[in-house]
């Protein structure tokens, strides 16, 4: 373990130095990380994308898609039936006034959305629908509403199987609920599934949880300032997250966790108003995603490629049976863990359902996509890989511009957007990704120091290589964390239904009471 | 049956008026017993990091034991000193509503705060807890100069 870390220090000292004195031939060294980067990671990122025998699609999509409907299913649909009770819960209506100053349902929604609202929203989206076509936005809306059982289920274990230490803080997550709810099933080999979800949760972090947010942030910005070397955003990244994850800079973080609501929010108001604007529009791009979620209108990979592309984005965006949200949503002050995982499925709806389909429709309605004026289907660009659109842009430049066509000074707000929603998500999951390394190598001030100067490391390089192989990467260790979580839920379900069973008895009974009326 | 009057404290020098003018009234009346209340401004609604939430149940613990004993616990002391029955508590919320409360529960005639020292624009345009109490308290309200 200390060799490990001394090796790790050693690297990081090395890279610093080796950036230093390069500085001046900047391209270079954004082209070396790439090529490194790509290889290093070629093989885990096929293995994970690999497709079904026969077919082009991925079987982690599948596996994802299956887990949500299967946990639907087993739980009767608690998405819909318990949706009016989970927005009391968050309103604070059955809040105990005693526990106040504890974690709110609230905040803890709060905190959990704050890691996952983001450059999946903006970003995502528009890979998904450039490439799968509006069609994509049916099925990432599907995937959404079916999400949402994926997460009550892994936030309820995580309230139930979290570490209260004490000195009363916690630390919860799926390493915690896989070890100690295999154990108590008297299933074997929980630890190792924990350490492996650890392990998968710390590559997540790196990478989508970091070097994708580096890397789109540094998109954005020199989208505005003109071109300039990636490594630059990273470093001055990289302080200020180091500012705050190690020198416990609060006031950086505070700023951020006031400004990013505010963001989301005016993200949302601006694409209703265009929405508003444009509504006679409105009836077309739901009739283009709904006919090409089953026809695909000519776009790559015909209506499969909507349907991979959208549950794709949509895991991506709303991390439902990832793990993630259960590391966030741990904190809560509860008796009642299954109230955490009612609150927890608003999650998917906010973040997919909601914000995620604007974009998607924002984009559609802006007509950045181009239709072959013959055939009045999508015109793929050259390569063949995706829908061309006007200007030739992809990822955020693509929603930029769409919203952009609607409100000439929206882009700039938009690149301020995504630089503070690429911090916060940052933020979040320096912490999931520090959980799961304390959970390998123990609590400590060294263990954790060591993570988080890694964690600031990758930062630098994700601003520095190109988008392909680092969303590939993110996209893979994320989906890796999702392989051995749901894994682990389909043994541990029967716990979550037992708890429902006797919360939603003790609630028709009318023993949980509320306190505000 | 005993009076209860419920004491607002704000941790600054101008609760100690209110302190002294309940104790006054506590004598004029006689059988009356005051209730020392410390508010910790938070809300429900906030946003924290996780780290921040991970930790919060240690700090709720560390606020309310640190207001005890740095406000709440010496103006008790004081109060019982001088032969007047009192207890004190710490809550977390909003001012206003938590004094409220608090005076609901106990069935308390009157609620004694005083003018926050410290004004402010943003105070001049919000109203201050105490102006907010006075609006929308169920008893009498009493504001210290």
């Amino acid at each position: 373990m200390m060799n490990f870390k001394k090796i790790m220090l050693f690297a990081i000292a090395a890279t610093g130095m080796a950036s230093t004195a390069n500085a001046q031939e900047a391209m270079t060294i954004d082209q070396k990380v790439n090529d490194i980067f790509a290889t290093v990671t070629g093989p885990f990122v096929s293995f994970i994308f690999a497709p079904l025998p026969g077919t082009a699609f991925p079987w982690i999509v599948m596996w994802l898609v299956i887990a949500a409907s299967v946990f639907t299913l087993y739980f009767g649909f608690v998405q819909f039936r318990f949706f009016g009770h989970a927005i009391g819960l968050v309103k604070g209506d059955y809040s105990d006034p005693n526990d106040a100053g504890e974690v709110s349902h609230f905040q803890a929604l709060a905190t959990a959305l704050s890691g996952t609202v983001g450059l999946g929203n903006i970003a995502g989206v528009a890979v998904a629908v450039g490439i799968g076509g509006p069609g994509a936005t049916f099925w990432m809306i599907l995937a959404g509403l079916l999400g949402m059982a994926s997460k009550f289920t892994e936030c309820t274990l995580g309230v139930k199987y979290r570490n209260e230490y004490e000195d009363g803080t916690v630390s919860g997550g799926p390493m915690y609920y896989i070890s100690k709810g295999f154990s108590e099933l008297g299933l074997p080999g929980g630890k190792i599934l924990a350490v492996l979800f650890s392990i998968f949760c710390i590559l997540g972090a790196f990478g989508g949880g970091n070097m994708f947010q580096a890397n789109q942030a540094h998109a954005q910005i020199s989208g505005i300032v003109g071109d300039y070397p990636g490594w630059i955003t990273g470093l001055v990244f990289a302080a200020v997250v180091f500012a705050v994850i190690v020198g416990g800079i609060k006031s950086i973080a505070n700023v951020t966790e006031k400004i990013v609501p505010f963001m989301g929010i005016l993200y949302v108001g601006a694409a209703l108003i265009i929405l508003l604007v444009n509504y006679d529009k409105i009836g077309w791009a739901f009739g283009q995603i709904f006919a090409g979620a089953f026809t695909g209108l000519g776009v790559a990979g015909g209506f499969v490629g909507a349907l991979i592309q959208g549950f794709k984005r949509a895991a991506f965006s709303n991390e439902a049976g990832v793990g993630s949200a259960a590391i966030a949503h741990s904190a809560v002050r509860t008796k009642e863990p299954i109230t955490e995982g009612f609150v927890s499925l608003l999650e998917p709806l906010i973040d997919t359902v909601v914000i995620c389909t604007m974009t998607a429709l924002v984009i559609t309605i802006s007509q950045q996509l181009i239709v072959d004026p013959a055939t009045g289907l999508y015109q793929l660009n050259e390569a063949g890989s995706a829908i061309a659109t006007v200007g030739d842009v992809s990822g955020v430049a693509l929603t930029s511009a769409a919203f952009g066509s609607a409100i000439s000074w929206f882009p700039y707000v938009l690149a301020i957007a995504v630089v503070l929603f690429a911090f916060s998500t940052m933020i979040s999951w320096s912490y999931y990704g520090l959980k799961s390394w304390t959970y390998l190598f123990g609590e400590g001030k060294n263990s954790e120091l060591t993570f988080k100067i890694i964690f600031c490391v990758f930062i630098v390089i994700g601003a520095a290589a190109s988008l392909g192989p680092v969303i590939d990467f993110s996209d893979a260790a994320i989906f890796a964390m999702a392989v051995v979580n749901i894994f682990c839920l389909y043994f541990l379900m029967g716990l979550v239904k037992k708890e429902l069973r006797s919360y939603a008895s003790r609630l028709s009974a009318g023993e949980i009471k509320k306190f505000k009326h | 049956m005993t009076t209860k009057l419920v004491v607002g404290l704000d941790g600054h020098g101008s609760g100690e008026r209110a302190v002294a003018y309940a104790e006054r009234l506590a004598k004029l009346i006689g059988d009356c017993e005051l209730m020392i209340v410390y508010v910790v401004e938070w809300s429900p609604y906030s946003f924290q990091t996780a780290e921040e939430n991970a930790q919060r149940h240690k700090r709720r613990e560390e606020e309310i034991s640190t207001a005890m004993q740095r406000v709440v616990d010496p103006a008790v002391a004081k109060v019982q000193a001088a032969g007047i029955k009192a207890t004190g508590k710490v809550r977390h919320g909003d001012v206003a509503s938590i004094l409220m409360s608090v005076a609901d529960e106990e069935k308390a005639e009157q609620i004694i705060v005083s003018r926050s020292s410290e004004g402010g624009f943003a105070k001049r345009i919000f109203g201050s807890a105490a102006s907010n109490l006075v609006m929308h308290a169920s008893v009498p309200v009493t504001v210290v100069n």
